[in-house]
């Protein structure tokens, strides 16, 4: 298990790995947002923490279909899938992979970019916290969309179609822990309906996942 | 017996390909397939792996023992030669690579990226996975493709080494391995007929 | 024997559709004609909406098969993946595009209701959001058919979608509840909301209902029925090949 999570972490970082792709694209989503809505400060602040969330989930659907495509196409995925490993631990430790390579840094990166959207004092630490306890599931759900589409010619666009409404509820209360705390409200509710989430899809949706590729791979 | 095939059945895209085939291995045994494209013998191999369900019948081996290797190698090019190999042997719980290495001649290109070998060099590096996973069957699709005559002799006295040391080998191939120990089964005898009919499908006419 | 599973049995399914669609149908449209005229025309008009709350008879049946269309869903996927009758999954890929169709005339006729009663086409309220976010998994479900060539593993692959997507739907719908306390009316008929329905109302209401579950029945057993035909066509298509 740890030999397959190192070895998609370096291959993610290796030349054409495509990590940072995602950081990058987080970057331009927020570096456009004012474009569109207009540079006036007070109204960047009010849609901050909104944007921030979406951009991380955008910047997340966009390097899904690596989790499995690559070693679908190489033949590793067979190879794997009749190893010692489970398949259920198969998908796990890629999602962890995907989260580390593209979600870790995107939690990093979001309180820097906070400041380029004028995010109010009080939002940064919730909007972190949201975003670390938010992402993991991005991770797990996206692998599981991943899952589905990974033996399909150009699946990409209809992972999107099929992860993005199972992306409701995290996006949903996600965004309302950094709005809650930007503008100094309770968080407390939503805050735990997002742990409820990742906890839910991290315990259960590899089953899922699992089924779906044993399915794919026949 | 370490592994045994009872009236298999089994299907491509839902259309059976090869019907009531029989077949077992002992220690020490090598079986060839052979047949024409489409024959089936990829299939056969992947149901054998347990990577798909037969339409009927029984394969009966210890899913521990086995090691699968198709067409493909599951070679990934930015990680180097032992990168790759040390990966694999990993998650078969083992360490030790060096064996491998020297039985397919790769010594010289351990640290080279996997991506800079030529076609036959990545083959050789796809075989050598199967000494470092010390599993006891193998089942192999195809292991020849691209090999020089050197290669081949190297492959074919990997395989004659596993078999004495008491495992088993499953080999889909049109060449001539020169095994002379090898029995060979072929599998055209057992195209499927008719279309079997099984409860939903012919439930369907 | 006789059991319901015998349905399951495509010949024997399309043979007992055949028989029983013709009056299944006419009863289709009978309770139609006859909800929809008595609602249109025969209720007095609203002391505060109007005219305006007839479209009631086409918006309540409309979002009630909506989600109806996908518990179907759910069940035929159910019995797919636990006993494999192909006549299931069939009927579940059948229901697909009819429960969008609802989801969408539900949509619809909420907008047009809407905008004389609140002002607006278009409100981000949690019914009506919840009903988008419906819309969305049917689409992603009819794509997901759509897009994969073999039969079963679209049956599999689809099974579990439609699991996995109901939970994430029920989710929603809690999290669009908690994220937006909406201005939509209680449930039309529950026994709970302050503006409850009269009974002149509520009885060509009832028929209009029947009406639309009725025409939901029909749609899914035409479509099924050419499901198992269009699979029949490819196995005789195989045998042929085969056979040559």
């Amino acid at each position: 298990m740890r030999a397959l999570l190192i070895r998609d972490i370096r291959l993610a970082v290796r030349a054409g790995g495509g990590f940072g792709l995602g950081l990058s694209f987080f970057l331009i989503v927020v570096v456009l947002v004012p474009f569109g809505v207009g540079p006036q400060n007070a109204l960047l602040a009010r849609i901050a923490p909104g944007i921030l969330w979406l951009g991380a989930l955008l910047a997340c659907l966009l390097s899904l279909d690596r989790i499995f495509a690559l070693d679908w196409e190489d033949g590793s995925l067979d190879l794997l899938a009749t190893s010692p490993l489970p398949m259920e631990g198969i998908v796990s430790i890629k999602a962890l992979a995907h989260w580390l390579t593209t979600g870790l840094p995107l939690v990093l990166a979001a309180p820097l970019f906070g400041v380029l959207l004028n995010l109010p004092e009080a939002g940064y630490k919730w909007l972190i916290l949201s975003l670390l306890l938010g992402t993991p599931a991005l991770s797990v759900i996206g692998a599981f969309g991943a899952a589905l589409t990974v033996g399909l010619k150009r699946g990409g666009l209809l992972l999107s179609l099929l992860v993005l409404p199972l992306y409701v509820p995290t996006l949903i209360f996600g965004a309302e822990v950094a709005r809650r705390g930007a503008e100094g409200l309770q968080v407390a509710t939503p805050l735990l309906m997002l742990a409820g989430i990742t906890c839910g899809a991290m315990a259960l949706l590899p089953f899922a996942s699992a089924a779906v590729l044993r399915v794919n791979l026949r | 017996m370490i592994l045994n095939v009872t009236d298999l059945t089994i299907a491509r895209g839902g259309i059976p390909v090869l019907e009531d085939l029989t077949f077992s291995l002992a220690q020490g045994q090598v079986l060839v397939l052979r047949g024409p494209n489409g024959s089936g013998k990829t299939t056969l191999l992947r149901t054998i792996a347990g990577l798909q369900p037969p339409v009927s019948g029984r394969v009966e081996v210890q899913p521990e023992s086995l090691v699968y290797a198709g067409h493909a190698d599951g070679i990934k090019a930015t990680l180097t030669v032992a990168e790759n190999l040390n990966f694999w042997a990993q998650v078969f719980g083992n360490a030790d690579i060096s064996h491998a290495l020297a039985a397919f001649e790769l010594g010289a290109f351990a640290d080279r990226p996997a991506g800079a070998l030529s076609a036959g060099q990545k083959r050789r590096l796809g075989l050598a996975r199967l000494l470092v996973t010390g599993r006891v069957v193998w089942v192999l699709d195809e292991p020849t493709v691209s090999l020089d005559a050197h290669a081949v002799a190297m492959f074919a006295m990997a395989v004659r080494t596993h078999v004495a040391g008491g495992g088993v080998a499953l080999i889909a191939t049109h060449i001539d391995l020169g095994l002379d120990e090898a029995r060979v089964l072929d599998v055209g005898y057992y195209r499927a007929r008719a279309l079997a009919v099984d409860d939903f499908d012919g439930a369907f006419l | 024997m006789s059991s319901i599973w015998e349905y399951a049995n495509p010949k024997k399914f399309i043979e007992t559709t055949d028989r029983i669609l013709p009056a299944l149908a006419v009863l289709t449209g009978v309770a139609l004609l006859l909800g929809l005229i008595w609602g249109f025309f025969l209720t007095p008009d609203d002391f505060r909406q109007g005219s305006t709350v007839k479209i009631v008879f086409l918006h309540v049946p409309s979002a009630l098969m909506a989600i109806n269309a996908w518990l179907m869903m759910l069940v035929a996927s159910l019995i797919w993946i636990v006993r494999r009758h192909h006549v299931s999954a069939l009927a579940a890929r059948a229901a697909a595009p009819v429960g969008l169709v609802m989801t969408m005339i539900a949509l619809l006729t909420g907008a047009i209701w809407g905008q004389p009663m609140w002002g607006t086409w278009w409100a981000w309220d949690p019914r009506l959001t919840s009903f988008l976010i419906l819309f969305l998994f049917y689409l992603g479900y009819i794509a997901l058919w759509a897009a994969i060539e073999n039969d079963d593993t679209a049956a599999d692959l689809t099974a579990i979608l439609c699991l996995v997507g109901s939970v994430f739907a029920l989710l929603s719908r809690y999290a669009v509840n908690f994220w937006n306390q909406g201005l939509h009316q209680g449930a039309s008929l529950s026994v709970k909301s302050g503006e409850r329905m009269d009974m002149t109302y509520k009885l060509p209401l009832y028929v209009c209902m029947a009406g639309f579950v009725l025409l939901f029945v029909v749609l899914v057993l035409i479509r099924t029925g050419t499901e198992i035909r269009a699979r029949r066509m490819r196995v005789l298509l195989a045998r042929e090949r085969m056979g040559a």
